[in-house]
């Protein structure tokens, strides 16, 4: 009696946890590992039998090719201009919403909204506005004067329009998660901060930059993760073009789906490996900075 | 050092005025406590010292110079608050000298002043943790450390020990007197609690809905309070208050002032009743006695008495005090008390 009353304690926790393991091996776990198996082989689509092994080859020739650079460092400059762009506005932002006024709930709900919204509605509105000749956009500029832009359509402003949208829909979100942890942040210690003459400029960066540096270190590791990632406004927009200006590296995969189904795992492989160790470097540099209460 | 001068101080909030035309003077360096029960807006009032909220009306003097605009950090004070306020995401060192910094004192000063503050305070091996990492003893000495080093001319505290438990609460308030002591500046103190205002004040500011009731040392207050509700506030157990005669008298003793005893006493005003409660203190034992009509709290040493024991009570005639019909206390000097007294006069309760 005691002996099997232990042996159901024992297995009780991994009971519990199986049903939870079971989705994880099966959704996450042996998707990767086939991507892996994937990256290996030279894949047949119309016969899979007629697949071959070829080891290591898929990587070499990842390395070699240019356009793969050439996506990488779209997707780095993306990654970076919407992620610093990001995190800058949704700051300012923040810090100007910080007083729960009934106005400031409703501008918060504005700023909110393009987050609910579909990516794909989304591309297409601005796809009409960023259109050269009789887009929304252009007819301001022209209006106010200014020089007007080929936005999506030029080389050398294609992606940059591209991060316009991002930042312009994710914002929202983030200005949520930076307004609770400034209203989180004790008013005493900014009436201390006053009694010690600290100067508006001082307080900010001495008392409230390093009270959200938790929330602001966890955008940074989620908005780097996700927009190494970026996919559905590249495929709405650009098609990464125009001469695979905006060609990120999710779409790259995208792009060798139908053709080379080895070769796009492989480069996810590489995907992987890149966002993970982002991350790590992230959390070896940053994470002494962050406070955590 | 400095002395503070409040005119004609008003403040409302949301059309709510919560202190009206308070005028107050608080003397350079003596221990100024003010207390009262919450929403009295003793914490109005001491934030409006400090400048973290604005007078709806009225003046504020600090040191003889009018700082009604003055900026908060450029008032010459510190303050010591309640949950401490300290910066959770400095050390100890950088929460000290914060203010220093802002004020461009130079490097050496600044670490002269910091050592020797932390000395003061016994902080010196703690000068390099986190916050997070110290008792709730030890943040208060951050506190104070923080207000001490910028050698203000008032120091203000808002309820600063309310966070700590009964054993470091008083000995702390041991070393707040003796610190002030030591450094002979200004100190204002808001407290709820009038134990910790009759121990440390030089001089108790009892307020009651933004209105000052008296101002006066500890000692005074407590003797002469002037109404009913000083009366009540200072002193545990509270003033005995009793009205007698359908009303025409108001009188009141302190529950330490009744001779208790199992016969009858002789006494100004004498009462028999049953106890209803006992509470043993050590060094005394405070009594419920139930009259016919009203209870009374009486302090005794004799701890012999037991629940539902019948006793007598009696209170002699220089302890014994008279309230009007405005609540105000009746001086013995005033023609008044004779009249109440000899009204009392073998009337006999119970």
């Amino acid at each position: 009696m005691m002996d099997k009353h232990r042996i159901l304690q024992a297995i009780r926790p991994y009971a519990l946890i199986l049903p939870a393991m079971l989705g994880i091996a099966v959704f996450v776990i042996y998707p990767v590992l086939y991507l892996a198996y994937l990256s290996l082989y030279k894949y047949n689509l119309m016969n899979p039998a007629k697949s071959k092994y070829v080891g290591l080859e898929n990587y070499t020739a990842i390395l070699a090719r240019e356009d793969f650079y050439k996506a990488l460092v779209n997707t780095a400059l993306y990654t970076f201009g919407t992620v610093v762009l990001t995190l800058v506005i949704s700051l300012a932002i923040a810090v100007w919403l910080k007083q729960s006024t009934k106005i400031n709930a409703f501008i918060q709900a504005g700023i909110f909204t393009p987050h609910i919204v579909s990516v794909v509605s989304i591309s297409l509105v601005w796809l009409w506005m960023m259109e050269p000749n009789l887009g929304f956009l252009n007819f301001v500029l022209k209006s106010l004067g200014l020089p007007t832009s080929q936005w999506l359509q030029s080389s050398d402003t294609a992606l940059l329009s591209v991060i316009i949208v991002a930042v312009w829909q994710g914002i929202g979100y983030y200005v949520l998660i930076l307004v609770a942890a400034l209203q989180g942040i004790s008013p005493s210690i900014y009436e201390a901060a006053a009694l010690d003459n600290a100067s508006k400029w001082k307080v900010f960066y001495k008392i409230t930059l390093p009270m959200i540096s938790p929330q602001l270190f966890f955008i940074l590791v989620i908005m780097t993760i996700g927009s190494f990632k970026v996919f559905d406004t590249v495929r709405m927009m650009t098609n990464g073009g125009p001469n695979n200006a905006t060609n990120t590296l999710v779409y790259y995969i995208y792009q060798n789906r139908t053709t080379n189904i080895g070769y796009a795992s492989a480069t996810g492989m590489v995907l992987m490996v890149i966002i993970g160790i982002l991350t790590f470097v992230y959390f070896r540099m940053l994470a002494k900075k962050v406070h955590y209460q | 050092m400095a002395s503070i001068e409040l005119k004609h101080i008003s403040k409302s909030f949301d059309k709510q005025e919560i202190i009206k035309d308070l005028n107050l003077t608080i003397e350079d360096g003596k221990f100024t406590v003010l207390v009262g029960p919450s929403g009295c807006g003793k914490t109005t009032l001491l934030r409006m010292i400090a400048g973290l909220d604005s007078q709806t009306s009225g003046q504020i003097f600090v040191g003889g110079k009018d700082v009604s605009k003055v900026a908060p950090g450029q008032r010459g004070i510190a303050m010591v608050f309640q949950n401490y306020a300290i910066y959770p995401t400095m050390s100890v060192r950088e929460n000290i000298e914060f203010g220093l910094r802002n004020n461009k004192v130079p490097k050496i000063e600044r670490n002269e002043l910091v050592e020797s503050i932390t000395e003061t305070v016994g902080l010196k091996d703690y000068l390099d943790r986190k916050p997070s990492t110290l008792s709730g003893g030890q943040r208060q000495r951050v506190a104070l450390a923080r207000a001490m080093v910028k050698k203000p001319a008032v120091f203000l505290m808002d309820e600063p020990l309310s966070n700590l438990d009964a054993k470091l609460r008083v000995q702390m308030r041991i070393e707040l007197i003796e610190l002030h002591k030591k450094l002979g500046t200004t100190f204002v103190y808001v407290t709820h609690d009038q134990v910790e205002a009759m121990s440390m004040a030089d001089k108790i500011v009892l307020m009651n809905k933004g209105v000052i009731q008296q101002e006066a040392p500890p000692e005074v207050m407590y003797h002469t309070p002037s109404n009913i509700f000083t009366a009540q506030f200072i002193g545990v157990p509270p003033m005995n208050i009793c009205k007698l005669q359908a009303g025409t008298i108001t009188l009141g003793f302190r529950p330490e002032n009744a001779m208790i005893s199992k016969e009858e006493v002789q006494g100004s005003f004498q009462a028999k009743g049953q106890i209803i409660t006992r509470e043993m203190l050590g060094s005394e034992t405070i009594y419920q006695i139930k009259t016919n009509d009203q209870s009374f709290m009486i302090k005794s040493i004799d701890d012999s008495y037991r629940v539902d024991d019948l006793v007598h009570f009696a209170v002699e005639q220089d302890k014994l005090h008279f309230f009007n019909e405005q609540q105000e206390r009746i001086s013995p000097d005033q023609p008044s008390y004779t009249e109440k007294l000899q009204q009392l006069r073998g009337s006999y309760d119970g």
